[in-house]
């Protein structure tokens, strides 16, 4: 048996907004719909920016890559802000439970020396190497064109910011909260031979002005090499020398990169699909930047995982690309 | 292990500020390249004092709470037809103004914070304005989910972000965040988190959602109540860069006193816009417009400055040309509006009797000596069939780009007028404020795109109105302008309502 309450019916006199009925057509348009599309300033700016006379405020050129349509891309995971927020704190739910429950069970006690050394030398730093995705994912988001990929870079900056405090927590958690371990970690950051080439290149990319080179040099380069290397080859070294207990306090990071991955993935195959000129030029930025960071990232994969570390890595990062067209 | 417990500041310490790290493969210029040209000088950002210390985990927890809420209420509002409930249908001209007047202003926020949020050298401040171009994120795309549902039951929301670009009186709250976010990135704080946020919000962000509490439009108070929190953040914010920047360095002292001189004028300039709505587009009054001015501008700011005179920071000077206005403003504003009816996006009217006698009573000294008797003469001939229109198209102030409409508060039936020579052209100004604003950056404001000369220029759809109007700014011609009395939203009101609009009845009455 169903119930049907009665209500009052009121014909709507239009279905969506102008700007999403010229986009979608004429019917309901969805939320993510109505709050992304052609909501962002185009035309008719008062004044030139003082930091930057010879652009306009929102200026498409603040990329080389060129494209028809900047609304031409769609976040497969329609995140608006109310979506994101909501998909961030499920996952932060889980995180917080992991937490707690490493912390009750004393876990860090169980982690021989040998392996919690490894993680604090391997894995923690990656703190400041977060803090410089976020700058470069706000970056883009500044300075970026469409608020389909300006929400999605804001998104990714802020949840950067997440897993640098997460992996300081982890930090916090092995030293009970002494700190000593952040400090540590700070000192292999800025001075171990094995982080040097990684911070080299993170400040590198801090002084890149095209927002789509920053976004192939951060989230689509350095990620996939870093993600693959830490939280995957990383995590099973880890669980081989006995440390499969960590694998709780890096869930999140695990499960953050397959969920961005899909909007990554989605930005650069649309990219490139675009046109000649675009998929010439990110080859190239592609080409430049995972030479570098194939590189500066060998002496921490190796001591990290092993010497066909960044190998793995690099094949991960090729098959990606490849998917993308590159 | 015994853990030690850590308190909230060490704990927000470790977690953000500690990820820092001293830049060596690269200089710190290349990275904060826009730091010195303004010519503030920052000694030490570890001073910098966190204005909330709120981690990603606890921010996610808390929106995403707030946002499930909201949009419960959003889905009951659509459900039900809640629109069916606000006071009359004349309110919903007031939300039409915010959707496009205000909301393309959060989403200018949101950029000009994410710029800042990279901008900054300090980690602590870069995070603070990263959180509050995210909180504006939310605010423009919540506003738009609110007003959603009036789109599809009223005219004039319907092309709220085109508009934005163009449409002449928009430009006002447009060229005012341009300006902010076109400066660099210490005047934009002091702009838009000092002057905006912190000191102007309780003018136009609270009037707005109190007016909508007032007139049963749950959907857009029940935004306004959620984003109480996130505004309450933006203020403390807004304080401590000031405090910031005064604390930093005694030179930084005349440029901060000089930015908030000029940001509060340009501020006070667009809440004309809120000045109007609340005395003559509430069907249900909040307070008069003079009312909220004295509670919220005069003793909030008073305390205000009384606390910032510590550091050299001294009332703006154009706050006396503020509070000589406060009894005329609104009026002003509404007859300019009432004027050009035909030019704007939503529906303008004369008040009724009894609204009359409300404003007599809240402007004892203005109301009935300079706007009662226009008003009624304007009344007079819309009931003869000839409701006015002026025909022709007004001199701008160069500066805040609102019609040259104010008066001479000396003298109330003088139009005010400055001017200024720059480069061998003459530019017109509204006031003092707008007049030395422009003085002191002539090459900055020159660059003004001012709706009526671009339309003279034939830079807007064409020379006819009906080509600006209907082609260029996308308003529907007879059905989103003109007056309430005759239009679609009326006549659907009343029938949601089985009540007769004011000419059926005339008619059937003769």
């Amino acid at each position: 048996m169903t119930i049907e309450i009665k209500t009052a019916t009121l014909e709507p006199i239009r279905n969506t907004f102008e700007h999403t009925r010229r986009r979608f057509g004429d019917k309901p348009a969805s939320r993510y719909q109505e709050a992304s599309y052609d909501i962002a300033p185009e035309n008719n700016f008062h004044y030139r920016p003082m930091w930057q006379p010879d652009k306009l405020l929102n200026d498409t050129s603040r990329t080389a890559v060129v494209m028809e349509d900047w609304y031409a891309f769609r976040d497969p995971r329609q995140y608006y802000y109310g979506t994101y927020v909501q998909a961030r704190a499920k996952l932060q739910e889980v995180t917080e439970n992991n937490y707690a429950f490493f912390d009750k069970r004393g876990l860090g006690d169980r982690l021989s020396e040998e392996v919690k050394a490894k993680v604090v030398r391997c894995l923690i730093p990656l703190r400041h190497m977060e803090l410089g995705a976020n700058m470069n994912n706000v970056l883009c988001s500044a300075y970026g064109t469409s608020t389909v990929l300006t929400q999605a870079f804001l998104y990714n900056g802020m949840d950067r910011l997440g897993i640098a405090q997460y992996l300081s927590r982890i930090g916090l958690l092995l030293d009970g909260n002494s700190a000593e371990v952040l400090t540590k970690a700070k000192d292999h950051w800025m001075t171990d031979p094995a982080w040097q080439g990684l911070r080299r290149y993170t400040e590198n990319t801090l002084v890149v002005e095209d927002w789509y080179e920053v976004f192939i040099a951060q989230d689509v380069v350095l990620d996939t090499l870093v993600y693959d290397l830490m939280y995957r080859q990383f995590d099973q070294a880890i669980t081989e020398e006995g440390g499969s207990d960590l694998a709780m306090l890096i869930e999140f990071m695990q499960e953050w990169h397959k969920d961005t991955s899909r909007w990554v993935d989605a930005t650069l195959k649309s990219t490139v699909a675009e046109s000649d000129h675009n998929k010439e030029l990110i080859g190239r930025w592609v080409a430049e930047w995972r030479e570098k960071a194939v590189a500066d990232l060998a002496p921490l994969a190796e001591i990290a995982v092993g010497d066909d570390a960044v190998n793995a890595c690099t094949e991960a990062l090729n098959q990606r690309l490849a998917k993308a067209g590159l | 292990m015994s853990n030690k417990k850590l308190n909230m500041k060490d704990k927000y310490r470790l977690l953000t500020r500690d990820l820092e790290w001293e830049f060596s493969y690269r200089d710190r210029k290349e990275i904060f390249p826009q730091e010195d040209f303004e010519g503030i000088k920052i000694t030490d950002w570890s001073k910098w004092e966190d204005p909330f210390r709120l981690t990603m985990d606890s921010y996610w927890k808390y929106q995403a709470e707030k946002e499930k809420k909201l949009y419960a209420i959003f889905d009951a509002f659509s459900q039900n037809n809640g629109q069916q409930n606000v006071t009359d249908a004349r309110y919903v001209n007031a939300i039409k103004l915010f959707l496009t007047g205000v909301s393309p202003l959060e989403y200018q926020a949101y950029s000009g914070f994410a710029h800042v949020g990279r901008q900054f050298g300090g980690v602590g401040a870069r995070v603070a304005c990263q959180m509050q171009s995210l909180d504006e994120l939310r605010h423009v795309q919540t506003q738009i989910h609110a007003m959603s549902h009036y789109n599809k039951h009223f005219d004039g929301f319907q092309d709220f972000a085109h508009m934005h670009d163009r449409v002449w009186y928009l430009s006002v709250p447009k060229s005012f965040f341009d300006d902010a976010r076109s400066a660099g990135p210490f005047e934009f704080m002091v702009a838009i988190g000092f002057s905006f946020e912190y000191v102007l919000t309780n003018l136009l962000f609270v009037p707005f959602m109190s007016g909508a509490a007032y007139n049963g439009d749950m959907a857009t108070v029940t935004f306004g109540f959620s984003a109480q929190s996130d505004e309450a953040r933006h203020m403390t914010l807004g304080l401590e860069i000031i405090k910031f920047l005064l604390e930093q360095h005694e030179d930084n002292v005349p440029i901060v006193q000089r930015w908030i001189n000029k940001w509060l004028w340009r501020g006070y300039r667009v809440l004309t816009l809120v000045a109007m709505m609340m005395d003559y587009m509430l069907p249900n009054k909040v307070m008069s417009w003079q009312e909220s001015f004295e509670v919220y501008f005069e003793e909030a700011a008073s305390s205000l400055f009384k606390d910032l005179a510590r550091y050299g920071i001294e009332m703006p000077p154009y706050a006396a040309d503020a509070i000589a206005e406060k009894e005329h403003l609104s009026h002003q504003a509404w007859s300019i509006f009432y004027n050009y009816g035909h030019a704007a996006a939503f529906h303008t009217w004369m008040p009724t009797a009894q609204e009359m006698d409300w404003l007599s009573e809240k402007y004892p000294n203005t109301f009935d000596k300079y706007y009662r008797p226009r008003f009624e003469k304007w009344r007079e001939m819309e009931e003869a069939g000839e409701r006015y229109y002026n025909p022709t198209l007004p001199m701008l102030c160069q500066t805040c780009q609102i019609p040259m409409g104010f008066t001479d508060m000396e003298n109330p039936t003088m139009t005010s007028y400055r001017q200024s020579v720059y480069d061998g052209e003459r530019y017109n100004f509204c006031s003092n404020g707008c007049k030395d604003i422009f003085d002191h950056e002539p090459e900055k404001y020159v660059q003004s795109w001012m709706p009526v000369h671009q339309i003279f220029q034939g830079n807007c759809g064409g020379p006819e109105m009906e080509d600006v109007l209907g082609d260029y700014y996308r308003i529907n011609l007879g059905v989103d302008n003109l007056d309430f009395k005759g239009s679609p939203d009326e006549a659907r009101w009343n029938g949601w309502h089985n009540l007769q609009s004011a000419e059926d009845k005339l008619k059937k009455a003769s």
